[in-house]
């Protein structure tokens, strides 16, 4: 009797809150799935996060704009695959030609973000720092400087999203624990990581890294040792740029209607939020807290019953994270990394 | 105010250096003036602070006493700031302990500190910029108000006498330290010697036990560090113990009544100024330092 | 800002590097008005009064008058139109006291908006199954729901360092916005209708506070302006206040001087946060109707705006600044559909260019302070008004 009422309050709860569900057993059925699909949203959380993180490292200052640098490299990848005839079924091509357009693709799109991070820089930034003006001022800035630019966008673009963009059918290539892994997941994540791990390479071990570095730590000392304080800090905007340029490309890869006017910003956001996860300005800790946002977001999303739940989840990690340990998985500064 | 008014005190003395005694008495009216040499009122103990692998203060004891002057020195990175941020809250200690009247500072708040007593000026100067001379003052006293955001928004009657007598002591604390006349100036628009002041002038609206001057003299030319000892002096003998943390050892010879030298983050003697000059430790410690420095 | 710290190298150099850096700062800032803060204060308190009476009688008479060329386009109606820019106008009045005042960026204002106007709109709108209360008694409600929530939110970030805030703030303005959507009760799109109105009916029958008609909104929200802005000038020039802008100044320098820092922060927080759930309840009585649409992002960065053009810290500013940003899209129709591109790029360009504002003027912090400072005026006999370089008088006077 109890054993037959039990399973019935249940399922009336359910029908009477389907806005929120705590499906474990649909959890449990698409972990592997939803495992490899957050890691791979986190792989592009994670590039973004390179770029808030840099910036916040050199100047202590977060680059609310960054989430536009990074939609400029999505429309850079969407106008260039549209003048190469990409449009919303799968191209019939060549695999070579494929990869060959998407390389095209990749490379406009970094020079278009890092161009983009390059003018925030020198029309908002520069002249505040020639001034000494005080850390709000910057703050405002930068949200003016990403609104501008995203309404800028509208202005020209209008509201709606482009036209959906498929790169390429995404094929089965192995199987994990009865779960497929698609060349698209696996491009995303392999690339995603190799780019992330050259940059701490560059960080750690090449001049411009040491002097990005130096200016983490003490912008004045390295500047009194001879760093040029100004040719860091636009290089390390250009390494940002870069990265999102990668990240716009993945980006318009996984979701190919993507690329909005507004797309930029709730990623960039959570590409935030994913750099205090790991540790502000600590580049290791942008590639921690890209997958455990991506991972943590797909799982809440499962479990909760409701993509919209994504972006709440991330934000409560996010909140819950500066509660209990503000300086982040791995720990913050750049200046304190080792060499 | 019972044993207010100690026979120590030479009035002609104090008059002599310019000191307005009704001033001294609106700027303090309700603590005790007593500035014979006294017990321990601050206990430094076995203060270490470790930063990374690097030790900045290894063991240091030492105490301060009620009502004297005590001198901080020691060459570049000895440890004086680290030390001082370590009593005023700013470092957490790796261990030892500061006490305040036989009390533990240890893991209070900094705001809390300077409730207890221990207020400080700082080396490069940070005044409210912003914000007049007055007003900067009265943020110091405003340490000791009691008004809630509900007694402000309201106007409560002690929101209005604290108000009332905030205005009229922070420009007694004003002309006290000499700048009254500047007191409806933003401070960043002060005179650098006037911020100085002003910052002297902030700490002491606290209403503070301790004063502790954190190179007070940086960037002043001789006269103005004459004046600047007479100040020091005025303060002490208005009831004040002073910690003064200084780098010029003619300032600090002249006004101090004892001497604390920290070398390497320990200490190295701790003496009157007599013996202090006479000391082989201190002067190879000092040895190698510009002869400016070592006046 | 590491950058805009003088180094504290040697000393001497220490010396010479704030003494160059407060030259380069000491220049006065001129708004476009320059030096009207100035001859304000100058004036004697009865000429003071006598301006404001005359100024508070116009805003109070702008429906009936009517003026053209200010009047906004035909498309628009005023009177609702001034209806809006009062709303407005609160707003930047409470999110003046976060960012002006305490130097707390929100970012995410506009979900304290947002909860004021559920509240008014769930205890009012007969679509809302819940209990149902008088419009009126929502007001206070709203502040009060709205005020927990800011204290929710301020105590774990407010903690932190500054920046941590905004970003917080910016994710709690989409988060707010994401759950009007998907929670059921919120009715998302659908949203409440008929959101109540105080009560009062005219001659003929009919209720006084219609939605069509914005003149008796205006004249409710106007009245509450006056007392938000002389409670905030009470709390401004009062331990509070000071504490808030010594905060603004250099945090680090307020709690060593005895400013319990935190408590000043979240109490900043809080009450900016109750203004704006005020403002959002009378938004919700005006325009009737609530729903997910009208809370994005961007009306917060508009809201930052409005305070950021009014004069970062001048609550007068803040009510024209908030005024403004409402009326330019109402008035110019034609500019209206890029309304967040002008006002993103008015910040930066503000920031850059004007940093002060439209009308950069300095709190008064002390209750009595005016009467210290002219006695001293006559005292020394010299008029030198707050805010212009210290004559090379006085020992030791900027001769280093």
């Amino acid at each position: 009797m109890i054993t037959a009422v039990i399973p019935s309050l249940i399922s009336t709860v359910r029908t009477d809150d389907t806005w929120i569900t705590f499906d474990v057993n649909s959890l449990a059925e698409n972990f592997w799935n939803s495992t490899f699909d957050g890691l791979t949203f986190g792989a592009i959380y994670a590039l973004v996060a390179l770029g808030y993180t840099l910036v916040y490292g050199v100047l202590n200052l977060i680059n609310f704009a960054h989430s536009e640098v990074f939609i400029v490299g999505c429309y850079g990848v969407f106008f260039t695959l549209s003048a190469l005839n990409f449009g919303p079924s799968a191209p019939r091509l060549a695999f070579w030609a494929i990869v060959g357009n998407l390389v095209l693709a990749l490379v406009v799109a970094i020079v278009a973000s890092a161009l983009m991070a390059v003018i925030v820089e020198r029309v908002a930034y520069k002249p505040l720092r020639k001034r000494k003006a005080p850390r709000l001022a910057f703050l405002i800035t930068a949200i003016g400087v990403s609104f501008a630019i995203q309404y800028t966008i509208y202005w020209w673009r209008g509201p709606s999203p482009e036209a959906a963009l498929t790169m390429f059918r995404p094929t089965p290539i192995f199987d994990v624990f009865g779960t497929i892994i698609d060349s698209q997941q696996l491009v995303i994540i392999v690339a995603a990581v190799i780019l992330m791990i050259a940059t701490d390479q560059f960080i750690r071990r090449s001049r411009t890294g040491r002097g990005i570095r130096a200016v983490a730590q003490d912008p004045d000392t390295a500047t009194l040792m001879g760093v040029n304080k100004e040719k860091i800090i636009i290089t390390t905007f250009i390494i940002g740029g870069i990265l999102a340029g990668a990240a716009a490309l993945f980006y318009v890869m996984k979701i190919p209607s993507g690329v909005q006017y507004s797309g930029g910003f709730i990623l960039g956001v959570k590409a935030f939020a994913a750099a205090v996860l790991g540790g502000i300005g600590n580049v290791r800790g942008a590639l921690l807290g890209g997958l455990l946002i991506g991972l943590i977001g797909n799982y809440g999303q499962v479990l909760l019953g409701s993509s919209q739940w994504t972006d709440v989840v991330a934000f409560l990690v996010l909140v819950l994270v500066l509660i209990v340990r503000p300086e982040g998985i791995l720990g913050s500064s750049l200046g304190k990394s080792k060499a | 105010m019972s044993e207010a008014i100690e026979p120590e005190i030479d009035i002609d003395a104090l008059k002599e250096q310019g000191v307005d005694l009704d001033v001294a008495e609106k700027v303090a009216p309700e603590r005790e003036i007593s500035v014979e040499v006294g017990d321990a009122l601050v206990q430094v103990q076995n203060l270490t602070i470790k930063f990374g692998g690097l030790t900045a203060l290894d063991n240091v004891s030492f105490d301060i006493n009620r009502g004297e002057i005590l001198g901080l020195i020691g060459p570049n990175g000895a440890g004086k700031t680290t030390c001082f941020n370590a009593m005023t809250g700013v470092y957490k200690p790796t261990s030892g302990k500061v006490l305040l009247e036989g009390k533990p500072l240890n893991g209070l708040a900094q705001h809390k500190i300077t409730r207890r007593g221990l207020a400080r000026t700082f080396q490069n100067i940070r005044l409210f910029g912003e914000m007049t001379a007055l007003e900067n003052v009265v943020v110091g006293l405003d340490a000791r108000h009691k008004t809630s955001v509900g007694g402000a928004l309201f106007r409560l009657p002690t929101h209005t006498r604290e108000e009332k007598t905030a205005v009229e002591r922070g420009m007694a604390l004003l002309e006290f330290v000499g700048i009254a006349d500047h007191a409806h100036f933003l401070s960043r628009h002060l005179p650098y010697g006037y911020q100085r002041r002003l910052e002297i002038a902030r700490a002491l609206a606290t209403d503070p036990k301790v004063l502790c001057l954190d190179e007070p003299a940086a960037g002043f030319n001789p006269a103005e560090k004459e004046e600047l000892m007479a100040l020091i002096r005025t303060i002490r003998n208005d009831g004040y113990t002073v910690l003064l943390i200084e780098h010029d050892m003619k300032l600090v010879m002249g006004v101090t009544d004892r001497i604390v030298v920290l070398e390497f983050g320990k200490k190295i003697a701790d003496a009157v100024p007599k013996v202090i000059r006479d000391d082989p430790k201190v002067i190879s410690a000092y040895l190698g330092e510009p002869e400016d420095d070592v006046a | 800002m590491s950058t805009t710290e003088g180094p504290t190298l040697i000393p001497d150099d220490a010396a010479a590097q704030a003494m160059a850096d407060r030259e380069a700062k000491g220049k006065p800032r001129k708004g476009w008005f320059p030096g009207l803060g100035e001859k304000w204060n100058a004036l004697p308190r009865q000429t003071q009064w006598l301006f404001l009476i005359i100024v508070v009688v116009i805003a109070y008479l702008l429906p009936i008058l009517n003026p053209p060329f200010i009047t906004t386009e035909p498309g628009n109606n005023w009177q609702i139109a001034l209806a809006q820019m009062s709303v407005y106008a609160l707003v930047a009045v409470g999110l003046n006291v976060v960012v002006g005042y305490a130097g707390l960026l929100d970012l995410g204002y506009v979900a304290f908006f947002a909860v004021g106007s559920y509240t008014a709109a769930m205890f009012t709108s007969p679509d809302s199954p819940y209990l149902h209360i008088p419009y009126l008694w929502t007001l206070p409600l709203a502040m009060a729901i709205t005020m927990f929530f800011g204290v929710l939110l301020g105590v774990p970030t407010l903690r932190l360092r500054g920046d941590y805030l905004a970003i917080v703030t910016l994710g709690f303005g989409e988060i707010v916005r994401i759950l009007a959507t998907i929670i059921p009760a919120m009715k998302g799109q659908v949203g409440f209708q008929n959101v109540g109105h105080p009560p009062g009916t005219d001659a003929e029958g009919q209720p006084i506070f219609l939605n069509s008609n914005g003149t008796p909104w205006y004249w409710l929200t106007l009245t509450i302006i006056i007392v938000v802005l002389l409670a905030a000038g009470n709390l401004e020039r009062s331990r509070v206040g000071r504490a808030w802008i010594a905060i603004r100044e250099d945090e680090d320098a307020a709690e060593i001087m005895g400013v319990p820092t935190f408590k000043y922060k979240v109490w900043a927080f809080a009450i900016g946060a109750s203004v704006g759930g005020l403002s959002g309840a009378l938004f919700a009585g005006q325009v009737g109707f609530v729903n997910n649409q009208k809370f994005d992002i961007a009306t917060s960065i508009l809201f930052l705006a409005a305070v950021v053009m009014g004069g970062t810290g001048n609550k007068v500013g803040a009510v024209l600044g908030g005024s403004l940003v409402a009326y330019i899209p109402l008035r110019f129709t034609a500019i209206a559909e890029f309304k967040y591109l002008i006002f993103g790029a008015a910040l930066v360009l503000i920031m850059i260019f004007r940093p002060g504002g439209i009308l950069p003027a300095r709190q008064s912090l002390l209750a009595y302070g005016r009467t210290a400072y002219n006695k001293l005026r006559e005292a020394t006999g010299k008029k030198p008004a707050p805010g212009q370089l210290a004559p090379n008088t006085g020992k030791g006077a900027g001769d280093e």
